[in-house]
């Protein structure tokens, strides 16, 4: 579902001197469905680097990065953006979304982005928002204000809202209490149950072990210094 | 008579203005711009009607003068006494008598014949100008067809009042192509511009003569849902009993006493001459 | 798929200096696409030669029309661009006052379009009015107020209204959030992304602002002194630019 290929990233620092600084070279890993690969290795090891050129959010300097039928590192916005509509999901550390929409329609809009009905968009995300101990008070408000935790809940429901066959979890049980990280366990191994191909970076070891049937250290990617 | 050329214009002004007219009719509705002249007169009082006005004129006809239907006020009375001091012309003010008629805001009751002709005084030729306040702009949407705009004026009156308000200058569309402004008469003479006799308009200050040859079509805008009406006020004349004819309010005293009489003073006469009657006319012919 | 428009190697020069040069890219139905810079980059000029409303020196804008297929609305015959202009496209101007008649009410103001197009049915024209009105959140009893009795967001509202009534595919906006305090851009951001998606619109966005083709554009294009300097996905360009002038102006950015 997902493979990678000899994938090399870096940055040219434009405005400091030109400075080009390497952070990844022949990444090379695939991942099948209903298989979830977690991405290890230390700090600055460019796991969310890697994982952000899989979305297409940071572009590959070589390499190919295929996702379903896609070559994210050549792709066309479009096809990007309809690759991240129907088929690749992520889940980030950080919720953006514009103020002042209601929670439940923040979770709603990537499946009504797909077209599922209105009525049956809220009433999924009203469940998901319900199983992830949202107070059915908030969920009429904008998730802005919210707690850095419920943020966070509110980025998962809105993730695992559409079922995407392959995801992409950053840290997804980062800053959640024991009950809610159990859900978001359980909402993964759902997800990898239907056949959804998983890459994930989990800090939290005993979760990375639950969830993971493999490791790759990203580490291994790092170019080798200059001498 | 006097020094003056005959009709008061030179014979090359006059040339110009007939070759503007001529465009004009055979481009119902179309504004042809034409090189307007300082006339003895001041703008608002009809120099663009006069200038038309002379130039049509040849020494065989008669003229009347009509403003908002009376022969006897003063801007027709003026006009009259130029065109007879300058052109020498006959004048009248029997309708069936006259040849060639300048009107300020009214068409006559009497229908016209094909050997008449009616020139309208005009203030604003551009029907689309309270809406779009750029020359350019009108120009291109009379080019292009693009008159939605006159409907949006429509609704806003619909919408301000619950019915189209508009009763005068209400706008027309021509032989199903340029929407002109039928100057200020009232909407109840719209109908009548589907008449036998020739109209020609003149704007003197904004330089530009229209025109509606014999027998053209004159549709007044409309929705479907609004429909355009004819109206006037609902009474019979109060001197010559008339009921279908287009009437002017007079107050008569302090006290709130009112008449209502037709704007056509010569219509009404003739009827008066026939021996008709209205509600406050009749004890004297008792 | 058809791009609904194709624009080729646009140039436009003011005299000795140039507007914007060797533009060029496909827009497909449904995209929403921003063109950042700052101040004189060419992004106005640009959006302005797209939309017909300045010619350009060369160049091609080819549109996707419903009946005929692809045509370069550069040299379309004025009637039929202007047709376009009133139909299939829609300009939202930056100041309400350049896109609104200020002395026509709110519905005449909505209606103009459908009258333009030979709506000639009172109620009719109302009714889509009214609900066009309560779909960008103006109150129906406000219908036949002038829009000088409305404030700059309601106004800006009621131009998207106006815009919108006839069901275009492809809407121009130039910094249609700019001038607006940051609530009330908030909403009509939400507003526009919710029509966007709702009618599939495709929309050019000119904008200065990061934030607003962050939330609205799916793909972005910088401009610097009147070339295209980087386009490519919106968060891409913005969190991984690859142009120093794009590197320069994601870091300049004020975080909150």
């Amino acid at each position: 579902m997902i493979r990678i290929e000899n994938v090399s990233k870096s940055f040219t620092l434009h405005n400091q001197g030109g400075a080009v600084i390497p952070v990844m070279a022949n990444a090379t890993f695939s991942v099948a469905p209903g298989e979830c690969v977690a991405l290890t290795g230390n700090s600055g090891a460019g796991k969310s680097t890697l994982m952000r050129m899989i979305y297409g959010n940071y572009l590959a300097a070589s390499g190919s990065i295929i996702v379903g039928d896609t070559d994210v590192a050549t792709a066309q916005p479009r096809e990007i953006i309809a690759l991240r509509r129907h088929t690749l999901g992520y889940v980030s550390q950080f919720l953006r979304v514009v103020p002042r929409v209601a929670t439940v329609d923040v979770v709603a809009e990537p499946m009504l982005a797909v077209g599922v009905p209105r009525d049956a968009a809220r009433a999924r995300a009203e469940e998901l928002l319900a199983r992830l101990n949202i107070p059915e008070t908030l969920w009429g408000l904008s998730p802005t204000t919210f707690s850095g935790g419920e943020q966070q809940r509110v980025n998962i429901a809105r993730g695992f809202a559409h079922r995407y066959p392959a995801m992409l979890l950053d840290e997804p049980t980062a800053s959640l209490d024991a009950t809610n990280r159990e859900t978001v366990l359980s909402l993964i191994e759902e997800a990898k149950a239907r056949g959804a191909a998983i890459v994930g970076i989990f800090h939290d070891a005993p979760a990375r072990d639950r969830v993971a049937d493999r490791e790759v250290d990203v580490s291994a990617f790092t170019p080798r210094r200059a001498a | 008579m006097s020094d003056y050329n005959f009709a008061y214009l030179d014979e090359q002004t006059k040339r110009m203005i007939r070759r503007a007219i001529l465009k004009g009719v055979a481009i119902p509705g179309y504004q042809v711009p034409f090189a307007s002249r300082e006339m003895p007169m001041p703008y608002g009082w009809g120099t663009g009607g006069v200038q038309v006005s002379a130039a049509c004129l040849t020494p065989e006809d008669k003229l009347k003068v009509i403003d908002q239907g009376a022969d006897d006020t003063t801007n027709a009375v003026s006009i009259r006494k130029f065109f007879e001091r300058t052109a020498g012309v006959e004048t009248t003010e029997r309708t069936n008598e006259a040849t060639v008629i300048q009107t300020r805001h009214r068409i006559p009751e009497e229908p016209l014949t094909e050997d008449q002709i009616l020139v309208y005084q005009v203030p604003i030729p551009e029907p689309l100008r309270f809406l779009e306040p750029r020359e350019t702009e009108t120009r291109k949407m009379h080019a292009l067809e693009e008159y939605g705009l006159m409907h949006v004026k429509l609704y806003e009156d619909i919408s301000r009042h619950g019915h189209i308000a508009t009763s005068y200058a209400y706008p027309v569309k021509v032989e199903g192509r340029y929407v002109m402004d039928p100057s200020p008469i009232p909407k109840f003479d719209n109908p009548k511009m589907e008449m036998a006799g020739l109209q020609l308009f003149g704007a003197g200050r904004e330089q530009r003569i229209y025109a509606i040859p014999p027998f053209t079509r004159v549709v007044s805008l409309d929705f479907e849902d609004h429909p355009f009406e004819a109206s006037k006020a609902d009474h019979p004349c109060d001197l010559c009993g008339a009921g279908d004819s287009y009437l002017d309010e007079v107050i008569t005293d302090d006290a709130g006493g009112r008449m209502f009489v037709c704007s056509d003073t010569d219509f009404c006469a003739g009827r008066q001459d026939a021996g008709y009657r209205g509600r406050l006319n009749a004890e004297e012919a008792a | 798929m058809t791009p609904l428009l194709s624009v080729r190697d646009i140039h436009k020069s003011y005299g000795a200096r140039i507007g914007c040069t060797d533009v060029g890219f496909d827009l497909f139905p449904g995209e929403v696409m921003g063109i950042v810079g700052e101040s004189g980059s060419g992004k106005s000029t640009l959006l302005n030669c797209l939309a017909g409303h300045l010619s350009p020196d060369r160049g091609e804008v080819i549109f996707d029309t419903r009946t005929d297929g692809p045509r370069d609305t550069l040299t379309m015959s004025e009637p039929e661009r202007r047709m376009l202009g009133r139909t299939d496209w829609a300009f939202v101007h930056q100041n309400p006052r350049d896109g609104l008649r200020m002395s026509v009410s709110a519905g005449g103001n909505v209606g103009e379009r459908l009258m333009a197009v030979g709506a000639r049915h009172y109620g009719d024209i109302r009714d889509s009015a009214t609900d066009w009105l309560g779909r960008v959140e103006i109150a129906a009893d406000r219908i036949d107020d002038r829009p000088r009795a409305f404030s700059g967001g309601m106004q800006q509202r009621l131009q998207i209204a106006r815009n919108l009534v006839t069901g275009p595919r492809l809407v121009f906006m130039d910094e249609p959030t700019g001038g607006l305090d940051v609530s009330v851009q908030a909403r009509l951001l939400d507003l526009l992304r919710g029509l966007v998606r709702e009618m599939g619109l495709s929309a050019i966005i000119v904008t200065h602002d990061l934030a607003v083709v962050r939330l609205l554009a799916d793909r972005l294009m910088v401009m610097k002194s009147g070339r295209v300097v980087e386009a490519g996905l919106t968060d891409q360009v913005l969190d991984d630019p690859q142009h120093g002038y794009t590197q320069l102006l994601v870091s300049s950015v004020l975080q909150v």
